[in-house]
């Protein structure tokens, strides 16, 4: 725990020398592309001092002045598969990013979306001994949290303070300085597989970049799909990616809860490449320029023509319908929607007041998926598309970027993690002085 | 590990991508636009120039180039023109700057020449500057003598402020100057002229102006008369006298002085043999008959 303690905390203070030098990169590890945004930060001072998110969402003080995407190679399920490959891929697009925003990038911060993500809820409480809370009596509380064996080969990718109670108030988001006898917090706590992190951490420092930080896509794709209210009032974010589909619940403008279903659009691809018997790449591109998931009487009518030279004349002038190729869509996305369903019912998101659900991620762009999302996840479902933010080009604002705007303003403005208190001061080998230094203050 | 067919996705290999970082990074780019050419342009001189016949090549080659610029005959003066000068002030000025014409107009001091002609006696002021085509144009103000002053040394020309200007030949050469003496005489230029101007009823008898003391004129006339001046209103004392010739013509009698020097007491020295004679005629009317 201290391990993961120290490199996180050596990760954020990377991520402070990266804003203190104004260039940042984002790095969004995806299944189906790699994105890579440059952003410049203006003014960081500024956005200390602001409280909450504020009325530009936080995104005042940056600029993304460079953006590439690349088709990811290497990288299944959200994880990286084959080393060189994802090496090449994060190469490539960083390089073509540093050529347009014309500035080379040392800090990059990374996201992906696989390595089965799981979440905790832990809750920890103390006796306050002074009066007020302070910093310390945060860190304490929040190293009070019971940990949870969540397993060898995993670790902590985000452990946010949610809730703080003091007493018998609870909802209060930063206790400091106020009164009271006990401090209670909830903390939610996100672990991946280990090796995802390592290797991915691998692949950054084999390309020459320092690795300043990293998230979970489905958080992050939250942050910049969810407009401030729902992320407020509660509601869940479905991220449709290539390999998976992240799933985060949100409350109060912390995430609650989050996990992935290891399938996305690329096993619709795939459905298609195998039941209509064309290669992988045609079959993205009937499904990006036909696909559907509703069928009219009209799709039976619009033939679609699968082209191919393998000299059969037979096989080379295949046609089917669009109904025929929703007809192999449909069950998939189905299934995948069932799957969210499923994980959403299991972190009890039926019980929030409110039940928003937002489709995102380059999935969602199917036509007709609000639709059928409607049915299967609830009627709160709707199309989101990530914030904008200043400088980002016109191909890079479809939500199949919400992850990596996202990433923007999770750069920017993080949300607390654990490892931003300072260590309790019972954790450090000289805890004696310390305490006879306070009880001297006691008592003198 | 790679499957038969698969083709990889180009991307740029390790080593392109680290030169690419390396150029887009400020320090390096600074070095490589800046620095290096600087470097580089600077060691090439430096190796060149480390050969004594290079640099001996270098410099003759430069020297060779400046003087043909030089000795264009567009920089060329050929003649020395003098305006505002006597003939024998401007041969004075020949003779003090030698320059051997055709010269390059680069190798005149004109400072130096213009100090050197200022510095003559008879040289109120001097100018000099190239003129176009070639012509070195001096132009002086000459100093004017207004008065001849013998001293001890001999016959001097002075002009108004009192410079000498030239020493003359003979009083005859510039009889139309009036004529001073005595030592200090030079120094009160400006009160002699008033006096020789106040003078103009006897001109005809005025011979010159004698410094006495350096303190006071005299006035001294054809036949050995003379007119003694205060220090203070010797114009006025010349003009009572003048008046006083006037009205009884004093001067055209036996007198050898006029004392002015007090000017409430106005004295006159008659000649010896005059006073003798009138002495007899005295004697003559008392009927003294001793002779």
């Amino acid at each position: 725990m201290m391990e993961l303690y120290e490199s996180q905390r050596a990760m954020r203070n990377m991520r402070k020398a990266a804003m203190q030098r104004g260039v940042v990169a984002i790095l969004d590890v995806g299944s189906s592309k790699i994105a890579c945004l440059v952003l410049r930060f203006d003014g960081t001072e500024r956005l200390a001092e602001v409280e909450g998110i504020g009325s530009m969402a936080g995104q005042s003080g940056f600029r993304v002045i460079g953006a590439a995407t690349t088709r990811s190679r290497g990288v299944r399920f959200g994880e990286v598969s084959a080393m060189q490959e994802t090496e090449r891929a994060i190469r490539t697009v960083v390089q073509a990013a540093q050529k347009m925003a014309k500035i080379r990038v040392d800090h990059v911060i990374a996201c992906f979306s696989g390595a089965s993500p799981r979440s905790y809820g832990l809750a920890g409480s103390i006796d306050l001994e002074g009066r007020v809370v302070n910093e310390q009596d945060v860190a304490r509380v929040l190293a009070s949290c019971d940990m949870p064996d969540y397993g060898d080969g995993r670790e902590v990718l985000h452990a946010q303070p949610v809730n703080f109670a003091l007493d018998h108030r609870t909802g209060l988001s930063d206790p400091r300085g106020q009164m009271g006898q006990e401090l209670a917090t909830d903390m939610h706590m996100l672990t991946v597989d280990a090796i995802a992190i390592q290797n991915l951490a691998h692949c950054v420092k084999r390309c020459d970049l320092e690795l300043a930080g990293i998230a979970s896509s489905s958080y992050v794709s939250a942050l910049s799909a969810l407009v401030e209210d729902e992320q407020e009032l509660g509601a869940a974010c479905v991220d449709l990616g290539g390999g998976t589909t992240g799933v985060s619940i949100f409350m109060k403008k912390h995430m609650i809860y989050a996990d992935a279903v290891r399938m996305g659009g690329d096993h619709v691809t795939s459905d298609i490449s195998m039941g209509l018997q064309v290669p992988t790449a045609m079959a993205e591109r009937i499904k990006t320029f036909y696909g559907g998931v509703y069928a009219t009487g009209m799709d039976d009518r619009e033939m679609i023509e699968l082209e191919s030279d393998t000299g059969d004349w037979e096989h080379d002038r295949r046609r089917v319908s669009r109904a025929e190729l929703i007809g192999i869509m449909r069950p998939r996305v189905e299934e995948v929607l069932e799957e969210v369903r499923s994980l959403l019912d299991a972190a009890g998101f039926e019980y929030l007041p409110s039940q928003k659900i937002v489709l995102t991620g380059g999935g969602s762009q199917i036509p007709g998926l609000d639709g059928l999302a409607s049915k299967i996840l609830g009627q709160q479902v709707r199309l989101g598309r990530p914030l904008r933010v200043h400088g980002l080009p016109q191909a890079a604002t479809g939500p199949g970027f919400a992850s990596a705007v996202g990433m923007c303003l999770f750069a920017t403005r993080p949300q607390d993690e654990w490892w931003d208190f300072d260590l309790p001061v019972e954790r450090y080998p000289v805890r004696s002085i310390k305490r006879a230094v306070r009880w001297f203050k006691e008592n003198w | 590990m790679q499957q038969v067919a698969a083709k990889c996705d180009p991307a740029p290999s390790r080593w392109a991508y680290r030169l690419e970082r390396l150029m887009l990074t400020p320090l390096f780019r600074l070095f490589l636009r800046i620095i290096l050419p600087f470097m580089v342009v600077f060691s090439i001189a430096a190796i060149w120039l480390s050969d004594e016949a290079r640099r001996d090549r270098l410099s003759g080659f430069v020297h060779e180039a400046r003087v043909s610029i030089e000795t264009r005959p567009e920089f060329m003066v050929n003649v020395m023109a003098i305006d505002g000068a006597s003939v024998s002030i401007a041969e004075d000025i020949r003779e003090i700057i030698p320059i051997d014409f055709p010269l390059s107009s680069f190798d005149l001091e004109l400072e130096h020449i213009q100090e050197q002609v200022a510095g003559l006696p008879a040289v109120a002021s001097a100018t000099v500057r190239v003129r176009p085509g070639g012509i070195l144009q001096i132009t002086i103000t000459e100093r004017d003598p207004v008065l001849v002053w013998r001293s001890r040394d001999g016959l001097f020309l002075v002009d108004q402020e009192g410079f000498v200007v030239a020493s003359a030949k003979s009083r005859a050469a510039h009889a139309d100057l009036p004529l001073v003496a005595g030592a200090g005489a030079e120094l009160a230029v400006q009160e002699a002229r008033a006096l020789f101007a106040a003078a103009q009823p006897i001109k005809a008898r005025v011979r010159g102006l004698v410094r006495v003391g350096e303190r006071r004129w005299d006035v001294v006339l054809n036949n050995g008369q003379r007119i003694f001046l205060p220090v203070d209103g010797a114009v006025q004392a010349l003009e009572r006298v003048i008046a006083l010739n006037d009205a009884q013509d004093l001067l055209a009698r036996d007198l050898t002085v006029v004392d002015m020097r007090l000017s409430d007491r106005p004295t006159l020295r008659i000649a010896e043999r005059s006073v003798e004679e009138w002495w007899r005629i005295r004697r003559l009317q008392v009927g003294n008959t001793e002779e």
